[in-house]
């Protein structure tokens, strides 16, 4: 095992940069603790992204497959924004976080005016008609913003190296075990989400425009009849769900780069999350994507990537079998 | 729309006409198909037609930064090739088709070319996973098909007699150049991360044996899937005791690989030794990349100008239209894939060689460019040859040369080392000169 404080890092090492002891691997519980960091970063932005899927759903009962592609062009209108403004990273991610969520969700608004309406929200054409969009907004990226991986600059980003307790010699002893380190833009992206969802909570459940919302969700008829302009509601559900899935491309392309394809990874696993989760409930949304953001993190840490995307495939799976509304989802009407 | 619709027997009385001409269309056209290839032989033997080469190109999918500059290359060759006369007097034309990256598209876009774009050969490409699903449907085709991929598929005889890769060395080549250096200046116990498929399993085979033959030990593997876009989660398995981390990643996460593996080890980091391919189409001033600063790099061609660079080599860059630091002379963001580009600008001089060679006149010789090209041995440092001499081994289809380490300094690659023609070559382990067409 591991001796406290023979490998410090926050400062270089004197003598050269080798970890000097002969310990094979990272100690088990740095190893778990960066792996839950990583995992919680997904978990952060996976849950934002399936919220708006689950809105969506929730809401207008339509399965948007288009979801992946609002979430790429929230990370390619960052990408745009950034370049474009000057002023410093700081200033043009900002304006990359308001502008990028709400282009995109003007532009989904208007996917919904132009297709979805006219296909009266009948389920199954609107699975076709999205897949569609789906290419649309994806080759359409790839002509104008074309197929390279662009980076945009972080607002700020440190490198945090993490302290770990271990029982020493001389009782409880900290020290800064090799390698566990995360960085300050990763903790903004994890608070960032949690207080963004939070909002969401709040707009939902306290907000005039919430309400009207749940009234939707609830008998689409009856708040007609009530006079809720219900086509209104549905394009503006449709475009905040977008929305929340371009925040979400935006608050992770300053740690990987936007690329036309990076939409399809993140729909599968917001269709996973949102299946397990229970479709229309905001709530098992988020513990579902905690859940699985997660157990990637850690199984892929420990055992292999591929085993983590089996074992989520086989929970939903399981799931449909045995609880098809989801773990938090309501019995249907 | 509906007025268009007419009652099923109608249509069908309306229809059976149609259809007895439609069989003689048909009839007349496979006779015409018939008589194509002879047709074709005639228009090919014009001496003025020009010779048709189709171009392969990633231009979308996770190799377009490749494609781009492979394509920027191939036109830049085929215009100065052209300029000195074209081959066999005969002008050069390039036909592209996009591959997107994916092997079955690949072998899709060499049916094309054969069948129906009238090309006299194939050639492009680099990803290994495209060669590999392309290169049988080549051999089926009977079509010439000259890669730039850098895999060691070619000479560990898993194609056939009519895939090349004349113009770019192998990575077994590569890998067995580069251990002494990192055995004997980096370290002793090394750390490999690559990519999990056929390119990342050239360099997972055949690093041990050379690391050992340096006196070293790959003591740790770890192996990335291709579609990843997060690293960190793997760095945990590199061994403490590791004094040389050896990466080799590409696709579009690879600038988000070297950040992570930067922000992993903060200012405590091993000895790194990368194949620029980690970096590739990447600025190296991008932020987050600053603690490469004192790594090395395998270079194929130096990306930034070197002091002692030849004549050849600064009128090559030029002619790709790349500045001093390897990036485009139109946009500086716009770095080049420069340590591989050079194989399109070789291949196609060899092809330009090959088809000399044999008085190539059409279709018909295509048999026997594949041989002109298998008699080839030493080719000279020039114009042609910019990156330096190249050795062809007619047997294995693979050519030999010189490769480079270069080391991050102040944000350029700097040349430390040059690696012989001799440190790379290796036993034969195919002879498709063997092989029956």
């Amino acid at each position: 095992m591991d001796m406290p404080g023979t490998a410090p890092c926050v400062c270089p090492l004197p003598g050269g940069a080798r970890a000097q002891d002969a310990t094979d691997f990272m100690d088990f519980g740095p190893y778990l603790m960066l792996a839950m960091l990583e995992g919680a970063v997904l978990a952060s932005v996976l849950a934002l992204m399936a919220s708006g899927l689950s809105l969506v759903f929730g809401v207008m009962r339509v399965v948007n497959v288009a979801h992946g592609e609002f979430y790429m062009l929230g990370a390619v209108m960052a990408w745009a924004v950034t370049s474009f403004i000057g002023g410093g990273p700081a200033l043009a991610f900002i304006a990359a976080a308001i502008l990028a969520p709400l282009l995109v969700g003007g532009l989904a608004a208007l996917a919904d005016i132009v297709i979805l309406k006219r296909l009266n929200y009948d389920p199954e054409r609107t699975i076709v008609a999205t897949i569609g969009l789906l290419y649309i907004l994806q080759q359409a990226t790839l002509m104008s913003y074309g197929a390279d991986a662009r980076p945009v600059v972080p607002p700020f980003n440190h490198r945090i190296a993490l302290p770990w307790i271990e029982w020493g010699e001389g009782g409880l002893a900290f020290y800064f075990p090799w390698g566990l380190s995360t960085t300050s833009y990763k903790l903004f992206v994890i608070g960032a989400a949690v207080v963004l969802i939070a909002a969401l909570r709040l707009f939902m459940t306290r907000s005039r425009a919430g309400l009207i919302m749940r009234a939707t969700q609830l008998d689409g008829d009856m708040a007609t009849a009530f006079g809720i302009p219900v086509e209104r509601v549905y394009a503006a559900v449709f475009g905040v769900g977008a929305g929340l899935a371009a925040l979400a491309g935006v608050l992770i392309v300053p740690i990987q780069q936007a690329h036309y394809l990076m939409g399809g990874d993140a729909l599968l696993l917001s269709f996973i999350v949102v299946i397990i989760g229970g479709l229309g409930s905001l709530a098992g949304t988020i513990v579902a994507a905690v859940l699985i953001g997660m157990s990637d993190g850690i199984i892929s840490v420990f055992f292999s990537p591929t085993l983590a995307k089996i074992l989520a495939t086989l929970a939903v799976a399981l799931v449909l079998v045995f609880r098809p509304q989801g773990l938090f989802g309501g019995k249907g009407r | 729309m509906t007025k268009l619709i007419l009652p099923a027997g109608e249509g069908a009385k309306l229809h059976s006409p149609g259809r007895r001409k439609a069989l003689k269309t048909l009839a007349a056209g496979v006779g015409a198909a018939a008589t194509m290839p002879l047709l074709g032989r005639y228009a090919s033997a014009q001496s003025t037609a020009p010779i048709r080469i189709g171009f392969q190109k990633h231009a979308t999918g996770i190799g377009a930064a490749y494609g781009r500059w492979y394509e920027r290359a191939t036109l830049a060759a085929v215009e100065k090739i052209n300029g000195e006369g074209g081959i066999n007097g005969r002008p050069v034309e390039i036909v592209t088709e996009d591959d997107g990256t994916d092997p079955k598209r690949g072998a899709e876009v060499l049916e094309k070319f054969a069948n129906q774009s009238n090309c006299d050969i194939a050639y492009g490409t680099l990803f290994s996973h495209v060669v590999m699903g392309s290169a049988p449907r080549a051999g089926e085709l009977k079509l010439p098909y000259f890669v730039v991929s850098e895999g060691h598929h070619v000479a560990s005889g898993a194609l056939n007699r009519w895939t090349l890769q004349p113009g770019i060395t192998d990575v077994k080549s590569q890998v067995q150049a580069m251990a002494p250096f990192i055995g004997d200046v980096l370290g002793k116990k090394v750390t490999m991360i690559f990519p999990d498929y056929a390119f990342g399993y050239d360099h997972r085979d055949n690093l041990p044996a050379a690391i050992a033959a340096a006196g070293g030990e790959v003591i740790e593997q770890i192996a990335i899937p291709p579609s990843e876009t997060s690293y960190t989660k793997y760095f945990p398995r590199i061994p403490r005791e590791t004094e040389v981390i050896y990466h080799v990643m590409i696709g579009p996460g690879v600038l988000t690989f070297v950040k992570e593996l930067g922000e992993f080890f903060g200012p405590s980091r091993p000895e790194i030794f990368g194949f620029v391919d980690s970096i590739e189409a990447t600025d190296l001033t991008s932020p987050g990349l600053e603690f490469l600063d004192g790594t090395y790099f395998w270079e194929g061609m130096p990306r930034y100008a070197q002091e002692d660079d030849t004549e050849f080599s600064t009128a090559y860059r030029a002619a790709v239209g790349c500045d001093e630091n390897g990036a485009s002379l139109a946009d500086p963001k716009d770095v080049a894939t420069y340590a591989h580009m050079y194989g399109c600008w070789e291949t196609l001089h060899i092809i330009k060689a090959g088809m000399e060679a044999c008085d190539y006149k059409g279709i018909e010789d295509r048999q026997a460019l594949i041989e002109a090209v298998e008699a080839m041995s030493d080719m000279p440092e020039g114009f042609d040859h910019p990156q330096g001499p190249k050795r062809f081994n007619g047997k294995t289809h693979q050519t030999f040369g010189q490769q480079y380490i270069s080391k991050v300094e102040g944000g350029k690659l700097v040349k430390v080392h040059t690696a012989a023609i001799d440190d790379t070559i290796y036993p034969d382990e195919v002879d498709y000169t063997s092989m029956s067409f």
